[in-house]
């Protein structure tokens, strides 16, 4: 297994390149977001208002973490399930956005609107909090901080492992590993 | 109790990981139960929660009926615990006061409690964080008595598949057959908590989840989603007496952090 080094922002030639499958790691900075924060940013599209972060290039990772305890940067910080960002997702992508960092499958308007703008859905894996932000170098609320931990921060992350299961070209990995015939 | 049971799984929980990483045949699969060791050793040594969704607090009550509360609210009591265990654990608070208007508590208050009655002098208290990305995939189907076991097998397949990567797996599948409406959800999630290397008691219920283990794990799942053979580490059963005209069948499902801690005064 080839492991691939990625910088943020994600450029359209490197996201092009990524291929279902792949095993990666990301550095740089990364927006988290999860149900409540998109709500906000998607109204904001809506309404011709600016989001928290410029969306050209940006990758959001669907994540709200525990609390930091004293002198740490962050809690425990896995991804949450993406689906529940499919409403909101195809108008980021439309407006910038590169990548997506969550767990579980998306629907086929996400499918549709990463291949009109060339984005990658990466998987980190579910449950594993602890390990994972251990990548996280720095941690910033830059907007939303009413909502708590679904407020959207800033993170600077180093060598942060994560898998591409959807590639720009539609490739789905979730559906190329399952052979699901039961009854 | 809610700090302990978010920072360590039970001796059976990592039992089961550890025979998953040595039964998966898969690269991927390989890495990733691999990642979610170190993931609970990073979790115990450093007191980081095992998983950012530290849960919304289950808590079941099993109170011997020779007991009598003195001097204030139990309820309120069990919230207090729940209020303190969250705060000064560093636990994140996931619980919105109202489902529509979705305005966080703060605390993760209120718990869901679950209250027995027992023989005895004993309280036996069980909290066991629940995560969603898990419950959001958990089903109640109402099937026909003429469905049968075929039917029942079924709809937990059906559940599993649908779950899928979104539930975390390695799963475990706490199922309640039987009962009512409510009585099955009850049934499955109590299934949960039990130790995942004791099988249910009657011995066409153990065989039955022996054969929903294997066909779950033939679905190629695997690991996080990303193919494999161990999809799930165990399937509990819960049975109930039900109605002439029913079969009530819940499918609860946990993902690799299954999490609860039982304690008894």
């Amino acid at each position: 297994m080839d492991n691939i080094h990625i910088k943020t922002p994600l450029l359209l030639e490197t996201a092009d390149t990524l291929k279902a499958g792949d095993h990666i790691y990301i550095t740089g900075v990364i927006y988290t977001a999860r149900d409540a924060a998109h709500e906000r940013m998607y109204a904001a599209l809506k309404n011709g208002e600016p989001l928290p972060f410029d969306p050209e290039n940006a990758v959001i990772y669907y994540m709200g973490p525990s609390p930091a305890r004293p002198g740490r940067v962050i809690g425990s910080a896995g991804p949450t399930t993406a689906s529940r960002m499919d409403k909101y997702t195809p108008a980021l992508l439309d407006a910038g956005l590169r990548g997506m960092i969550g767990k579980g499958r998306r629907n086929d308007e996400v499918k549709a609107a990463m291949i009109r703008n060339h984005a990658v859905y990466f998987a980190a894996i579910g449950g594993a909090g602890a390990l994972l932000s251990r990548a996280i170098k720095a941690s910033e609320v830059i907007a939303y901080d009413d909502l708590g931990t679904e407020a959207v921060r800033r993170l600077t992350v180093e060598d942060f492992p994560a898998i591409v299961v959807m590639d720009a070209k539609g490739n789905d990995l979730y559906s190329a590993e399952q052979k699901i015939e039961y009854i | 109790m809610c700090i302990e049971a978010n920072h360590f799984l039970s001796p059976d929980m990592r039992e089961a990981l550890s025979d998953a990483l040595k039964r998966e045949d898969s690269p991927l699969g390989k890495q990733v139960l691999t990642e979610l060791q170190e993931n609970l050793k990073i979790a115990g040594e450093d007191m980081i929660p095992i998983c950012q969704d530290t849960g919304m607090a289950v808590i079941f009550m099993e109170i011997g009926q020779e007991v009598h509360f003195e001097g204030g609210d139990l309820n309120e009591a069990i919230n207090e615990g729940v209020r303190q265990g969250y705060t000064e654990g560093y636990l994140r608070k996931s619980v919105v006061k109202d489902p529509l208007i979705r305005e966080n508590t703060k605390d993760n208050t209120p718990a869901v409690v679950h209250f027995m009655m027992i023989p005895g002098n004993q309280v036996n208290i069980t909290v066991a964080p629940k995560g969603f990305g898990s419950e959001n995939m958990s089903r109640v189907f109402m099937l026909k008595p003429a469905e049968g076991i075929e039917g029942v097998k079924n709809a937990v397949l059906t559940a599993v598949k649908d779950a899928g990567p979104n539930a975390c797996p390695p799963m475990v599948v706490g199922v309640g057959i039987g009962g009512t409406f409510e009585k099955c959800a009850l049934l499955a999630k109590k299934a949960l908590t039990r130790d995942l290397n004791k099988n249910a008691g009657e011995q066409h219920i153990a065989a039955l989840e022996k054969e929903l283990l294997d066909r779950i794990n033939a679905s190629g799942i695997g690991p996080a989603g990303l193919g494999g053979l161990v999809t799930a580490m165990a399937v509990n059963i819960e049975t109930y007496p039900t109605h002439i005209a029913g079969l009530p069948v819940a499918v609860n499902i946990c993902c690799h952090v299954n999490r609860h801690v039982t304690r008894s005064i």
